[in-house]
């Protein structure tokens, strides 16, 4: 055989790759020159970004998963069994359950986790859309209010670095049809000294937040949540009043990567044009697992994976590079119930959004039907 | 000990110098520093307002011509 490649993680990169190799080397794998393993966690793909959606009931649960199997193409090797060790000296994974797979070239997709629990009382005392639990609990919450304070905490770092937004402005409008109109106040706290990590984005949102009268509080890093009274506080000393607090929580990588000895916090030191971890030659880091510093988004994922594809295809069959990184990211931005807009930057080109229209918005609603072509690596 | 960690956050827009600077002082151990290169000119002010109000040190600030390099201690 002349390689076998090992994936490690079933979301959105690891799968896009996956198919997108089987595609390329669809000889060798015929041939048994080539074999594809990919290690999940669970049996069911999950579409993450449509989870902003649930608090409003704007999607169907149902209409954010589907059954790996059926995601991925028939001719890789799928095992729910996720790594408990990576060995990159000796080219070899451990797994829960105890097995031992060796490879030829590694895809380290392990993916981000959400660790609430690492600021005091913020699990007890907050909601959270970014997980299915998170997006109900956060859904019955916005039902029964019928007015008071909403704080919007941001925490860094965090995947998805617009859906705070999102939320905000969504939530505003939401509750404004509800007929809530002066019945309610929105703090949106964000840990730098402006509306969002973008400028442009943060010069386009601060008259958009003072039109519609949404409050904000920049420098606000998390210190503490008190769920009894009610209250979030911040390590630069500020604190603030809460009937109902949504939270989107610090992130950290995977365990497995710690644990590995691969990269403090989680993050893999990866090269940010070749996508290869740092040392290694055989082993590509994707998505929100490397630690270089862009956007964590599903979009980020995906250009990083076409590019890994092209890569690692053509090591295997000519022995050569295909092409870097550049960098590419696009975000939609969800801008009401009925509008919305999209940025897109790379490595030398700054984002630039533009003014928001029903167009952009009805697209994302067609892009959250359109994703599974993405993810079956058809679009 | 203490560490010296450092970022390269030259030509990066989204989550930018200042989000990756607050990420790496959550993983830092007090009195660790970490060096943040940055070519986004709001740094070079943002980031030492921001250390003194939140309590860390800024150790040093200077700008290289095409970029800034900034130093920042965990104090706390």
């Amino acid at each position: 055989m002349r390689a076998k490649i090992l994936i490690l993680g079933s979301g959105l990169a690891g799968t896009i790759i996956a198919n997108g190799l089987c595609r390329r080397l669809g000889s060798e794998l015929k041939g048994g020159e080539v074999a594809i393993t990919v290690l999940g966690t669970t049996p069911r793909h999950l579409y993450q970004p449509g989870l902003l959606y649930i608090p409003f009931g704007r999607i169907r649960e149902q209409e954010l998963y589907r059954e790996q199997k059926t995601v991925l193409d028939r001719r890789v090797n799928f095992i729910i069994d996720p790594a408990k060790r990576i060995d990159v000296e000796a080219n070899r994974v451990e797994t829960q359950s105890g097995k031992v797979l060796d490879y030829d070239y590694l895809v380290i997709a392990t993916g981000s986790r959400l660790v609430p629990e690492s600021i005091p009382g913020l699990k007890e005392g907050a909601h959270s859309f970014y997980d299915i639990e998170g997006a109900r609990k956060l859904r019955a919450a916005i039902d029964a209010f019928d007015g008071g304070r909403i704080v919007v905490n941001v925490n860094a770092p965090h995947k998805c670095p617009v859906a705070p937004l999102e939320m905000t402005l969504m939530l505003d409008e939401h509750l404004n049809n509800r007929g809530l109109a002066g019945k309610f106040e929105i703090t949106y706290t964000y840990p730098i000294g402006r509306l969002h990590a973008l400028e442009p984005v943060a010069t386009w949102v601060t008259p958009e937040f003072d039109r519609r009268g949404i409050r904000s509080q920049t420098f606000f890093n998390t210190a503490a949540v008190d769920p009894v009274a009610r209250t979030i506080s911040s390590e630069e000393g500020d604190t603030l009043p809460y009937d109902l607090l949504i939270t989107i929580p610090p992130h950290r990588g995977a365990q497995v990567i710690e644990e590995s000895g691969l990269g403090k916090g989680g993050w893999v030191p990866t090269n940010p044009k070749t996508l290869l971890r740092d040392g290694s030659t055989n082993v590509f880091v994707v998505g929100d697992t490397t630690n270089i510093p862009i956007s964590k988004a599903g979009s980020t994922a995906h250009f990083q994976a076409d590019t890994i594809i092209d890569n690692l295809s053509l090591l295997i069959q000519e022995n050569r590079w295909a092409r870097d990184y550049d960098g590419k990211v696009f975000c939609f931005i969800e801008t009401g119930m009925n509008s919305g807009t999209y940025v897109w930057f790379n490595y030398t080109t700054p984002p630039r959004p533009s003014p928001p229209t029903q167009m952009v918005h009805w697209f994302k609603l067609a892009y959250n039907r359109m994703y599974w072509l993405s993810a079956c690596g058809l679009l | 000990m203490s560490a010296r960690h450092s970022i390269d956050a030259r030509q990066t827009f989204c989550p930018g110098p200042m989000m990756e600077l607050i990420a790496a002082l959550k993983e830092a151990s007090i009195g660790d520093e970490v060096e943040v290169l940055s070519s986004d000119k709001g740094s070079a002010d943002d980031i030492p307002a921001w250390t003194r109000k939140v309590g860390h040190h800024l150790v040093s600030s200077e700008d290289r011509g095409d970029h800034w390099a900034i130093v920042v201690r965990k104090m706390k």
